[in-house]
């Protein structure tokens, strides 16, 4: 080969010289319209340089005439967004919760506030339509284990229940099987009785025996005829809602290892308005209290 | 000369001139990454995982959940709306490799610690439509039935150590004795004072053994909680 140009007979375009198995390759020039966008993106790389940050240097980087930064935008983002709601955000945070039920406007903003906030963090527990699930309470009926008045739900969303912020509510039914406190037999007797407090089909004989032990262990939280105790989270076991489940096994299982069910405290994953919001939302799906 | 042709016929040459080019790409896309002030960004709080949470982090990967949760919460309004503080490039420091992922067929985990109580985690694992009917993801009921295999934990924390991960000799003796400690809840002291804020109780409901369900829990319940975004302070940090 040599470094002249070779001429292909047949096509008139210069060779590569490159010969496999006696066939030619082609030294076609690139489409025009390839070449052009290939410049065009060239062109546009150096612009962005104008513009953007690109470059490093040795202890920062060119910032562009734009100073771009997306922390810095989504800082303004997020202050443009409180700007917008602060009219009824402030509102929300001044007036009490009472004043937001009683006032149409703040309580539709409240509602529709509360719903967003309620899907993305409460639902997975509590269910969409916050029917609740076995070990995770229904909000919309009147049963309160903590209090529901407006401030007490408030209360409840912002610190949780038995977690490890300070202000949370706690309380802690004892292990009667688990620990050893009564014999298995006694927790049979038990189970009877907890089944009769609210008119269940149970062993009269055996729920007998069992309402002695009741009064001995359970009756200072639940309460003497199993009413309950909202100052300990207790239960009302007379009123045939069941948070775990209301058959024989179930009962039984809870009296024999207990139950430490735990809502986590949402004052510092959602911003006080939010809080708020989620509060009136609950005490609005039909069982709140005054 | 023509170059081309010189390039063209000696191979040796060749191989020269493409990892000089290819490194070009390297060199300025990558190094300066490693000495630019102003993409290191030093946050307090973050520390190497415990042992238990890194052999929740383990079957996290082995499960694959990266294929359909990213780690990433990126810097846009929705995202921080939803998921709370924008992802910081601190928190995964002593992630090898990373957990960012890129596709979100479930949602982002980022910050998934505390949100959720450890007895939802268990249902969640045992039977996910029983706490979320929409969901579509899979069931791991043998999270809980399997015992924590974990007898390479200390030369887990030794493997990481190569990599740049601040574990002591102290932490790497004592890896297998926290890793039990922490799912026991009365085990907690020595691990906390190893591992500032770590959460220390029984994950999985049973306190009798260390299953995989009380790695998998312990790690998901730290993700995002070590720096205290009520003392950060992001215009420290805006870039």
């Amino acid at each position: 080969m040599t470094d002249q140009k070779e001429i292909d007979d047949h096509s008139g375009v210069e060779t590569t010289q490159h010969v496999w198995d006696g066939i030619k390759e082609l030294n076609n020039p690139l489409p025009r319209w390839w070449l052009w966008i290939f410049y065009a993106t060239v062109i546009w790389s150096v612009i962005y340089w104008i513009f953007m940050p690109a470059w490093p240097l040795v202890s920062s980087y060119t910032p562009g005439l734009r100073g771009h930064s997306d922390r810095a935008n989504v800082a303004q983002d997020l202050v443009e967004m409180y700007a917008e709601r602060a009219a009824y955000a402030v509102r929300l945070n001044e007036a009490s919760l009472e004043q937001i039920r009683s006032t149409p406007e703040l309580l539709e903003f409240a509602i529709a506030a509360g719903d967003a906030a309620f899907g993305e963090n409460c639902a997975p527990c509590h269910g969409r339509g916050a029917q609740g699930a076995p070990g995770y309470p229904n909000l919309n009926d009147d049963i309160w284990l903590w209090g529901g008045s407006l401030d007490e739900i408030a209360y409840t969303i912002r610190y949780g229940i038995r977690n490890e912020n300070t202000s949370s509510h706690f309380s802690q039914m004892p292990a009667y099987g688990a620990d050893g406190i009564l014999t298995q037999t006694e927790i049979d007797d038990v189970t009877e009785y907890v089944i009769s407090l609210s008119g269940g089909d149970a062993n009269a004989a055996m729920a007998r025996r069992g309402a002695g032990i009741y009064a001995e262990q359970c009756a200072a939280c639940h309460g003497p005829t199993g009413g309950g105790d909202r100052l300990f989270g207790a239960p009302n076991l007379a009123d045939r809602e069941w948070l775990y489940g209301g058959d024989r096994e179930t009962i039984r299982a809870t009296i024999a290892d207990s139950r430490f069910g735990v809502m986590p405290p949402w004052e510092d994953r959602l911003d006080p308005a939010t809080l708020r919001a989620l509060a009136v939302w609950v005490h609005e799906r039909g069982g709140g209290e005054d | 000369m023509n170059w081309h042709k010189l390039l063209e016929r000696h191979s040796m040459l060749l191989v020269v001139g493409i990892l000089a080019m290819v490194s070009v790409g390297g060199i300025v896309e990558i190094a300066p990454l490693f000495y630019l002030e102003s993409t290191i960004e030093e946050v307090d709080g973050v520390r190497p995982y415990s042992p238990l949470e890194l052999a929740g982090r383990d079957i996290y990967i082995r499960e694959g959940c990266y294929t359909c949760h990213s780690q990433m919460i990126r810097p846009l309004r929705d995202e921080v709306e939803r998921y709370g503080h924008y992802s910081l490039a601190a928190e995964s420091m002593y992630d090898h490799p990373f957990q960012w992922g890129s596709r979100r067929i479930g949602p982002d985990l980022a910050r998934v610690g505390g949100k959720y109580s450890d007895e939802w985690h268990r249902d969640h694992m045992r039977d996910p439509q029983s706490v979320v009917p929409e969901s579509i993801m899979p069931a791991y009921p043998f999270l809980e039935r399997r015992e924590l295999n974990a007898g390479d934990i200390a030369a887990n924390l030794t493997a990481l150590r190569m990599t740049g991960v601040p574990y002591t000799d102290e932490m790497i003796a004592a890896a297998a004795e926290d890793l039990v400690a922490q799912a026991d809840p009365f085990g907690g002291g020595a691990v906390q004072d190893r591992y500032p804020g770590a959460v220390v109780r029984d994950f999985d409901g049973d306190p009798t053994r260390v299953t995989e369900l009380d790695a998998m829990i312990a790690y998901l319940q730290v993700l995002g909680t070590m720096v205290d975004f009520g003392t950060y302070v992001p215009e420290d940090n805006t870039r």
